[in-house]
């Protein structure tokens, strides 16, 4: 097996979770910078929409690091599909794979199933309250949160912060709830 | 600008590994909230781990930055966003299978329609910013 097929293979766990804790030391060296990412949302917000709102009124070009780093994950998500794509399907839990064929999911080729999340189901009721009510949920938590599963959940319980473990367990829980108590009545609507 | 490009490099390995590992995919994150895979809490926990122990090698050590200087961690104080905000940030988390990490690493994947929940984030942020005041905190 040549190397370039290895590497195309995907992932376990036990290399990704280490390569992804190397980010927090690697931005603290390189800069002394608090890995985390949702915050990329708020810069973005004080660039283009302040609005004199006291909560977008800072200097986010001091923070512009944050922007090009996101448009490194841009990027690197845009690599990895184009060059390093793996040729077969995921492997999945049978079971998820026999309750997902209940709502007419079938596709497993993409990381984003492509008969959910497309461009002519986005004015279906499924898909409004997917991709734009998913996306709302996900902003606004993560701010009134104080941050995302990187800031809190690997930065955060890094340094050993509290807060950060409360929250953690909060998005463990709404995850929880949402995916096996609503989710499965959102996938019902057309 | 140019100071700025090893953070643009840092976040394409990043992005590669989101890809590589199946982070960014929306079935594992379907598995991991119905406990049905230990992929993801693998990969978190590990990572969890890795960061601990540098964060620890860093303070035990007082290991400077490339520049020379000294390394600073902000505490992080308790309020009662991170038990709403967690709770709501995890609903959306499951709705979409993204966080807003793989948000920008799907959209890369090809995924263009994704933007939109992009968008839609960008757009939960700042009415956050618009009625931070009047939530309880």
């Amino acid at each position: 097996m040549s190397i370039l097929e290895f590497i195309k293979q995907p992932w376990p766990w036990y290399v990704a979770g280490p390569l992804i804790g190397m980010t927090v030391p690697i931005l603290l060296l390189i800069g002394n910078k608090a890995f985390g990412i949702s915050s990329s949302l708020r810069h973005i917000c004080a660039a283009c929409i302040p609005a004199k709102i006291p909560f977008f009124q800072y200097d986010w070009k001091k923070e512009a690091w944050n922007l090009f780093f996101v448009a490194g994950i841009f990027s690197g998500g845009f690599i990895a599909a184009s060059l390093l794509v793996n040729p077969s399907t995921i492997v999945l839990n049978p079971k998820l794979i026999t309750e997902l064929s209940g709502y007419g999911i079938t596709d497993y080729h993409a990381m984003v199933p492509a008969q959910l999340f497309n461009w002519s189901s986005l004015f279906t009721l499924r898909g409004l309250i997917m991709m734009v009510g998913g996306g709302f949920l996900v902003g606004f938590g993560t701010r009134y949160a104080g941050g995302c599963t990187s800031g809190h959940a690997i930065m955060g319980i890094s340094t050993l912060q509290w807060p950060s473990l409360v929250a953690t367990c909060c998005f463990m829980a709404g995850g929880f709830i949402m995916a096996n108590f609503i989710l499965p009545y959102i996938l019902l609507l057309s | 600008m140019k100071n700025n490009l090893k953070y643009l490099l840092v976040g394409i390995a990043f992005g590669i590994v989101f890809v590589k590992a199946e982070v960014i995919s929306w079935f594992r994150i379907q598995e991991m909230f119905r406990l049905q895979s230990f992929h993801m809490f693998g990969v978190i926990g590990s990572a969890i781990a890795v960061g601990m122990l540098s964060v620890w090698l860093i303070k035990k050590f007082n290991i400077k930055t490339i520049n020379g200087e000294t390394i600073t961690f902000t505490p992080k104080t308790f309020n009662k966003g991170q038990i709403y905000g967690g709770l709501i940030f995890g609903f959306g988390w499951a709705i979409t299978g993204a966080c807003p990490g793989p948000l920008f690493a799907q959209i890369g994947t090809g995924a263009t329609v994704i933007s939109i929940t992009l968008i839609s984030a960008i757009g939960g942020t700042w009415v956050y910013g618009r009625f931070k005041d009047k939530l309880p905190h």
